[in-house]
């Protein structure tokens, strides 16, 4: 089995995000960036699909050149190798334009099995670049997977569907899933493996090695924080006063005890 | 010019955010002054093309072929390409759906075209059409444009749109129906029947009081802290999703766009932040307190109540308060 796992480089869960001087992104040097949450659940499963049925992992991703980090955090968890397509602009890039930069790489590479990806970003939250870049790749897909086993030349997997229900899905090989979180319980890299790490090969492209021209087909126009859908009183205090102040307001003032 | 709803319906029932797409593209067609069509698909449609065809559009697409009675991306986008072949529409509008998730991106990438997903709002500006998506998990909105030329594709998410705006029509709008070619060999996967896992002995749906814990809650052992709270309220516990996926809680007490919808009187949300996936789940509820540390967590966007602090101090706190309240 080869397996490629598409990874995304996001703005660290407690980043402070303030908007920046054009209005239309977050100031960079505020952030601090990992892997995107999701994405390591369908790492994990990548990994264990090897674990079971031999093969390679490959780690892709794209983005700036800091994500490099987060393809060797990938190998440190035991993929074989990973795959950087480099350029400042992913950053801010919108599904389709992702996808195609994806596509061109793993058209480069050798026939795999499978691609997975994550659910979705916890930046931009798109939950589609894995499905673009099926179509592009023109591989069959199945969304939001909380199983996945692979038989010979085909692979079953469960997918979840809305409150409460699943559905089975048997997938010719190769194919891509987009992996639902929660799927796993992700691994952490051993000191081994970080190490080792250092030894894998990583290729590097360029979006002009690729060949494809980055366009945004999605525009910001203008980013601020949501307005509030509601005038929210906060109260404040000492806990015991609060816990009273707050019981008196739901009794009296909200009527709903 | 004209605007298309594509609606869900599965089995011959409507997925309920259909309605709300409806009243999505109704409101986006009148400010781009155009013509609002709707589309219905599936093996046998004719019941429902004609509810569709009451309610405020201009013109029903009965998209029917055998080969759509069960979903699969495939046919779906196969299908569906046809029909804008033939309709041209200029913004094509779905509801967010775990369905739509799976086949609209595909379709409109089949055609070149970007997909706007999970949209909360849109306004047609300086000539333009300006839809509104929430960036970091639900933290800043953006004022998004799509570029080229149209068909432009978007998905509208759970409530942002008011169905009850919809009204029915006395006279309803023309029906087509709409011939489209598939065959077995287009759908390359093999979809299952639907099952349910969970008996569903826990209908959240229909409790009064909701007390929710989030990743806040730091560890499975802190769990019963929350359902004290819970116990004394005379209310139900729940969960965002990270607190199932952990197994801290069954699946079946989470609530959001995986889990279930509550609408209670009063829902507690005690270390949640407030990704949109789970607000989806309970942005409905009459009475929202919500007890963070981070003052920022966009759960206090909908909070009518809220209390920065620490829920280890708050929660304990609180459940005495409930019980002398009762008592008293």
């Amino acid at each position: 089995m080869k397996t490629f796992v598409c990874l995304k480089q996001v703005a660290a869960r407690d980043s402070t995000l303030r908007v920046d001087d054009s209005g239309r992104w977050v100031r960079e040097s505020d952030l601090g960036y990992e892997m995107n949450d999701p994405d390591s659940f369908a790492l994990e499963e990548a990994l264990r699909i090897r674990e079971t049925h031999g093969g390679e992992v490959a780690a892709v991703s794209a983005g700036p050149a800091r994500t490099a980090s987060t393809i060797r955090e990938a190998l440190a968890k035991g993929a074989d190798r990973g795959v950087l397509i480099e350029d400042d602009h992913f950053s801010r890039a919108d599904a389709y334009t992702t996808a195609q930069a994806l596509a061109a790489a793993l058209k480069r590479e050798e026939r795999c099995d499978l691609v997975l990806t994550g659910l979705q970003s916890d930046d931009m939250g798109f939950g589609q670049t894995g499905v673009v870049l099926a179509e592009l790749l023109g591989l069959p897909h199945a969304t939001i997977i909380v199983e996945v086993s692979v038989e010979q030349d085909h692979v079953r997997v469960k997918r979840e569907l809305e409150a409460g229900w699943f559905q089975d899905v048997e997938l010719p090989l190769p194919s891509l899933l987009t992996i639902q979180s929660g799927i796993n319980k992700p691994r952490y890299a051993t000191l081994m493996g970080i190490k080792k790490a250092k030894t894998k090969p990583l290729q590097r492209y360029t979006t002009g090695e690729l060949g494809i021209e980055l366009s945004s087909s999605q525009l910001i126009r203008r980013l601020y924080p949501p307005q509030k859908q509601k005038e929210t009183k906060f109260l404040e205090g000492a806990a015991d006063d609060v816990a009273a102040r707050l019981v008196e307001k739901l009794r009296f003032e909200a009527r709903v005890l | 010019m004209s605007v298309l709803v594509v609606t869900e319906q599965q089995g011959g029932k409507w997925h309920k955010m259909s309605w709300e797409a409806l009243a999505g593209g109704r409101q986006i067609a009148a400010s781009l002054g155009s013509r609002v069509n709707a589309a219905v698909l599936g093996a046998d449609v004719g019941p429902l093309a004609r509810q569709l065809a009451a309610c405020q559009v201009d013109e029903v697409f009965a998209v029917e072929h055998e080969l759509l009675g069960q979903y699969s991306p495939d046919s779906y986008a196969f299908a569906l390409r046809q029909l804008l072949d033939q309709v041209e529409p200029n913004v094509v509008l779905f509801p967010h759906t775990y369905q739509v998730r799976d086949f609209g991106p595909k379709l409109a990438a089949s055609l070149g075209r970007p997909f706007l997903s999970d949209a909360i709002g849109a306004k047609y500006q300086d000539g333009e059409l300006v839809f509104v998506r929430q960036l970091f998990q639900g933290k800043l909105n953006a004022d998004v444009t799509l570029s080229g030329e149209p068909p432009f594709f978007a998905s509208l998410q759970s409530g942002a749109f008011r169905a009850d705006q919809l009204q029915k029509t006395e006279t309803p709008a023309a029906v087509t129906q709409v011939e489209v070619t598939l065959s077995a060999n287009d759908i390359r996967t093999r979809p299952g029947e639907p099952f349910r896992e969970s008996k569903g002995e826990v209908d959240l749906s229909s409790a009064e009081i909701i007390v929710s814990v989030g990743r806040g809650i730091k560890d499975a052992e802190n769990i019963p802290l929350a359902e004290e709270l819970a116990e004394a309220l005379g209310g139900e516990i729940a969960a965002s999703r990270p607190i199932c996926d952990n197994g801290w809680l069954p699946l079946e007490r989470q609530v959001g766009s995986s889990g279930q919808t509550v609408s209670p009187k009063l829902y507690i949300a005690l270390g949640i932040s407030g990704a949109i996936q789970h607000v989806v789940g309970m942005k409905g509820s009459k009475t929202i307190v919500a007890v963070n540390r981070d003052s920022g967590a966009p759960i206090f966007e909908l909070a009518d109540y809220g209390i920065v602090g620490d829920l280890f101090e708050v929660v304990p706190a609180l459940t005495k308060a409930v019980r002398e309240a009762k008592e008293s």
